[in-house]
């Protein structure tokens, strides 16, 4: 140790112990405890934790501190997203931790215990936490909070900028001086600020600044006179607890987390004091319950003094004191413009006349976009990976004399449905979910949820529900993982349970394709492709529709006795960052979900290729498995042919049409048409892949049964992975994988024989 | 196959689930239900019949222990003697009456039930209409060790949130207070202290009418048909057995009928006012949500938009603008700022 270390006096925590550049090899650097809350310090020297409120910008604190170097996971054992990165500065290398976004820490929701946990029970060196500069008084209730439990705190005054247009300008040396910690000003979207910040992390780091943290002091007497008297029973029992007052208090408000920590010695155990020459296992002096008890008997009674009212009187201090700071240090000057134009464009886009129509025209807008926008890049990709990249392999394997058989599974099986899965998939996903992240980022979409929350709640859903289907139209996967914004449990699941009824990318062309065949040649060529089209959107009107019923079904039945708690914050516009739009999304959505999906399609197109080239008997296992499929798919209006193109095809919707054109040719035997026994294609004419499917044995019934069974069917297997990583829970995935293809089979079921009755 | 033979047998098919898997109703249900039914589960409930009764001065008939289990008069006959053999209860030539052990033991699962629905209320996001129905399930495979547990969580509540006393684990138990209101004599000023959760439909109506714990009420009028009262400035009219639910304790002569109070709810676009506090149903994750959120009395708050389908609606509160639906600004009481 190149410093001693300095231990705090007992009962105040004023002064922090000083930090030296050897701490990995301290016991008081916890990294067993890190461990267990997932974070492996292997290669890192100091650990940083990233805290704040919702929609205070600060994941682009930690995009901007950590660059590229960053990745996301969970939080062990909960279903919780966690973002962890890296950064350095000098010969120091820090890990940033981001936390849950929270309002508070003193509550008892899953963000808000592991925000709280982590910075009590993991010490990291430094906590930042992210406020936002033009509403201080709000968030210095979260700062403050934090204060009380750790020493070592930075705080990041972020969108100054905003503050800026406000009007509001807060004088941060006061607000330092007041707090007792550093204060740094940033503008993280525009790069403001970053290095100070980055500097004041350093220091606090490593010991070369000090802080005096404020604490709290409390407006009602009695709780002011409970946690005193606590306080002093706390600190006189563990005298090596440099917060005896924050124990106290959590005690009184009878925290079952500190109270288990208390009996079991692991709240001491992180302010045990280190040995001068190492650790002593045989030293530590095991926790006593006994000692325990009696604390806890005090707070039940102190408890019942303060009243039935605690919590609140709690959080009435904390506001009061967050309210003080805030205004002694900023002052408001013509705050009225920036609100006011805020305010006018919610006017606006909430009105009874204009909000619906707007979001009307906002979806068509971002369909048709997709659409058409994806249109050429598909087909370009398509002739390049199957025009020009396949026979070159194909070239390739035969110069290297690879035989038939292997040739096949590679080359027709696994390269094929990848590639038909990327140039499907990729385009439309390259420009929807950046479209989406826009209207997110411009602070649009909880404006949707807000108007459309009563329509969901009377099916027992949220409002933001309507933007994860919105997100479905796009990927349904990635509509999973957009569940995340909805922070109440039940209403979480209603969401992830229902998302496949939200027709996603991958189905569109199917729909598309049978629509025009068979539904638009039931009318004059003129009106074809407005009917197909009508075809469509109404089979996604059903979906919607579908949508609303099973999740009224699902929170009278199943999901009868979950908790849920309602908040929706309408944070104020903020422009756009393009490049910064496109970057994340392509990278957190685009090509995360393109990664699984080809995880996925592999084995689909080894699969394919393989049923359709093995024999067994004279008929390859494909041919037996259509005649064997073909009397129940007739009893539900399908073919044995789209039924195990179905099964095949549960990795990706956008193999369906090509699996099918390919075995249609197998079964029948057709000849100049396709490459070949187990290699899916697609041809460039509908008049010719009509005939094909004609030849296959399509009926409009079929044609019909077939575009309802695409929408309520089981999710692919992107999407039932994505759900059990988000839920953790096989019985959630079991019914959102069974539930809708149950449902689809009785509706096929059921059009079939009235529709037989009828003709 | 034909298409009206398969519809036909498509129907019945649907018609056969229903029956079994209709939650609730369905016979898959009504089987669990009735293993779990077990013998003890049957003890429990008519003991804490029995005591219910009893505690209010109300005898217990055949028919309504009967009604109680859910079982019919021949089986709750039954049951009762079995109970007689066990000394849990006496009967004394015209009623059933609990017996001293059979006494504790009702205490025992009393307090079980009334610490549930506490935790319920003051942990869980359950709606109160549920407290009741979720705790009957719960009260017969709880430990009292477990019950201890759950008391100590919440700092050992005395009163249960429908204002019911919870009995120690030493079997003492808080006498009844309040009369029911029909009784009470016109014009004179009493506080509600009770609100009687069983049968749950009369209770989910009670609450309906927006009636809690603690709040004043005036009666102006009882007749064979209804009893008229006066309650947060607005009168209410109820059927007189379900006023009856209705436990009011008198309040000294001078006292007041507090004046109107208003809340967040009745704030129309652009109107403001101030937190004054919350309504007592309003507890657990909810209400600690709502304080996170800033709104603590004082704390000045301004409808600020309204969704065009009527509901959430916007509020400004400390510089951020929050929506929150019409059920949970109905319970956040405010002063309006004139």
């Amino acid at each position: 140790m190149s410093e001693p270390i300095q231990r705090p006096p007992a009962g105040d925590g004023e002064t922090l112990p000083a930090v030296g550049p050897d701490c990995a090899s301290c016991p008081a650097h916890h990294i067993a405890n890190l461990k267990r809350l997932g974070v492996d310090m292997g290669e890192y020297d100091f650990v940083v934790a990233l805290a704040g409120n919702p929609n205070v910008g600060k994941s682009t604190v930690f995009n901007a501190l950590t660059g590229l170097r960053q990745h996301t996971g969970n939080w062990p054992g909960k279903t919780v997203a966690r973002a962890e990165g890296g950064f350095s500065n000098g010969p120091h290398r820090f890990k940033l931790v981001d936390l849950p976004g929270t309002y508070s820490l003193l509550s008892t929701s899953v963000d808000e215990e592991i925000a709280r946990n982590f910075i009590l029970f993991g010490r990291p060196d430094v906590t930042v936490i992210v406020l936002d500069a033009s509403r201080l008084e709000r968030n210095l209730n979260l700062a403050l909070q934090v204060l009380d439990i750790t020493d070592r705190v930075v705080v990041c005054l972020n969108l100054i900028d905003e503050a800026e247009r406000r009007g509001i300008s807060i004088d941060e040396r006061r607000l330092a001086r007041d707090l007792g910690v550093p204060v740094v000003a940033t503008s993280a979207r525009y790069g403001k600020g970053l290095e100070e910040l980055n500097r004041a992390i350093v220091e606090v780091a490593t010991g070369t600044v000090r802080t005096r943290p404020h604490r709290v002091t409390h407006q009602s007497q009695d709780l002011a006179r409970a946690v005193s008297r606590l306080g002093e029973a706390v600190a006189a029992e563990f005298p090596q607890l440099p917060n005896p007052k924050w124990v106290a208090l959590r005690l009184l408000d009878g925290d079952q987390r500190i109270r288990e920590a208390l009996e079991s010695g692991e709240l001491t155990d992180l302010y045990r004091e280190p040995d001068a020459g190492g650790v002593d296992e045989a030293s530590i002096t095991p926790p006593d319950p006994q000692r325990v008890r009696p604390l806890i008997e005090r707070a039940q009674q102190l408890r019942w003094r303060v009243g039935k009212d605690f919590h609140q009187k709690l959080m009435e201090s904390i506001y009061t004191e967050a309210g003080r700071l805030a205004d002694r240090s900023q002052t408001l000057s013509g705050e009225k413009q920036r609100f006011d134009l805020d305010s006018t464009i919610d006017r606006l886009v909430t009105s009874r006349i204009y909000g619906f129509p707007l979001m009307l025209l906002m979806l068509t807008a971002v369909f048709w976009i997709t659409i058409a926008g994806a249109n050429v890049p598909s087909s370009m990709l398509a002739t390049f990976f199957l025009d020009i990249v396949h026979p070159w392999l194909k070239g390739v394997s035969a110069a290297i004399g690879l035989p038939w058989w292997l040739d096949g599974f590679l080359l027709d099986g696994m390269y094929l449905g990848t590639a038909w899965v990327i140039s499907v998939m990729l385009p439309p996903m390259a420009i929807f979910f950046p479209l989406f992240t826009l209207l997110e980022d411009f602070g649009y979409l909880p404006r949707v949820a807000f108007n459309l929350d009563r329509m969901m709640s009377r099916v027992g859903a949220h409002g933001k529900q309507a933007l994860t289907m919105a997100m479905g139209w796009g990927c349904n996967a990635a509509a999973i993982v957009s569940t995340r914004i909805i922070d109440s449990p039940r209403e979480r699941l209603i969401a992830i349970l229902t998302n496949n009824f939200a027709l996603c990318n991958g189905r569109w062309p199917t729909q598309i394709l049978i629509a025009s065949i068979f539904i638009g040649a039931l009318v004059p060529a003129a009106l074809g492709g407005l009917v197909s089209a009508l075809a469509v959107v109404s089979i996604a009107l059903l979906g919607v529709l579908l949508t609303f019923a099973t999740s009224w079904a699902l929170s009278r039945t199943v999901l009868r006795g979950e908790v849920s708690t309602f908040s929706l914050e309408l944070p104020p516009y903020r422009p756009p960052r393009i490049l910064q739009t496109l970057y994340t999304s392509i990278i957190d959505r685009t090509l995360i979900v393109l990664w699984r999906a080809v995880i996925f399609a592999l084995p689909a197109g080894a699969v394919i290729w393989t049923i359709s080239n093995v024999d067994v008997g004279e008929l390859s296992i494909a041919e037996w498995a259509i005649r064997w499929l073909d009397p129940f798919g007739a009893l539900i209006g399908l073919s044995g042919i789209i039924l195990l193109a179905y099964i095949i095809a549960i990795p990706a919707n956008e193999i369906v049409i090509p699996t099918i054109l390919m075995l249609a040719v197998l079964a029948t035997g057709m000849g100049g048409v396709g490459e070949g026994a187990g290699v899916m294609f697609e041809l460039d004419s509908t008049t010719a892949t009509a005939e094909v499917l004609r030849a296959g044995g399509f009926t409009l019934l079929m044609a019909v049964n077939l575009m309802l069974f695409s929408l309520i069917h089981n999710p692919c297997s992107t999407t039932i992975y994505t759900i059990w990583k988000e839920t953790r829970s096989a019985k959630w995935t079991a019914v959102a994988s069974l539930m809708p293809v149950v449902l689809g089979l009785v509706v096929c079921f059921f059009v079939a024989q009235i529709w037989r009755l009828l003709s | 196959m034909h298409p009206l033979a398969a519809l036909l047998l498509g129907f019945a098919a649907l018609a056969a689930a229903a029956l079994l898997l209709w939650p609730q109703r369905g016979l898959v249900w009504l089987v669990q239900r009735s293993l779990r039914l077990s013998e003890r589960v049957l003890f429990e409930d008519a003991l804490k019949h029995l005591f219910d009764f009893e505690y209010r001065e109300v005898p217990a008939t055949l028919e309504s222990v009967a009604g109680a289990l859910a079982v019919s008069t021949q089986r709750a006959s039954e049951v009762l003697q079995r109970m007689e053999r066990a000394e849990l209860i006496d009967f004394d030539g015209a009623h059933w009456r609990l017996s001293a052990s059979g006494r504790s033991e009702a205490l025992r699962v009393v307090r079980i039930h009334r610490l549930w629905e506490s935790y319920f209320s003051e942990e869980t996001g359950l709606e109160p209409a549920r407290w009741h129905g979720e705790a009957e399930r719960l009260e017969h495979s709880t430990s009292a060790a477990q019950a201890e547990q759950l008391s100590a969580r919440m700092g050992h509540p005395r009163w249960d949130p429908h204002g019911d006393p919870i009995p120690t684990p030493e079997g003492d138990i808080a006498p009844a207070s309040g009369q029911p209101l029909p009784t009470l004599e016109i014009g004179r000023v009493a506080e509600i202290v009770h609100i009687e959760d069983e049968p749950a439909e009369s209770y989910a109506q009670l609450l309906a009418e927006g009636l809690h714990l603690g709040m004043r009420v005036r009666v102006n009028e009882v007749t064979s048909q209804r009893v008229v009262f006066e309650a947060d400035a607005s009168e209410c009219v109820l059927a007189p057995v379900l006023a009856a639910h209705i436990a009011v304790q008198p309040l000294e002569s001078s006292a007041e009928m507090p004046g109107p109070t208003h809340r967040l709810s009745d704030l129309e676009v652009g109107e403001r006012g101030s937190v004054v506090g919350f309504l007592p149903l309003c507890r657990g994750v909810e209400r600690r949500r709502l304080l996170d959120l800033g709104l603590i009395p004082g704390t000045e708050v301004e409808a600020h938009l309204r969704s065009p389908s009527g509901d959430p609606t916007g509020y400004r509160i400390r510089g951020a603008v929050i929506a929150l639906r019409k059920a949970q600004a109905d319970q956040i009481q405010i002063e309006r700022a004139s």
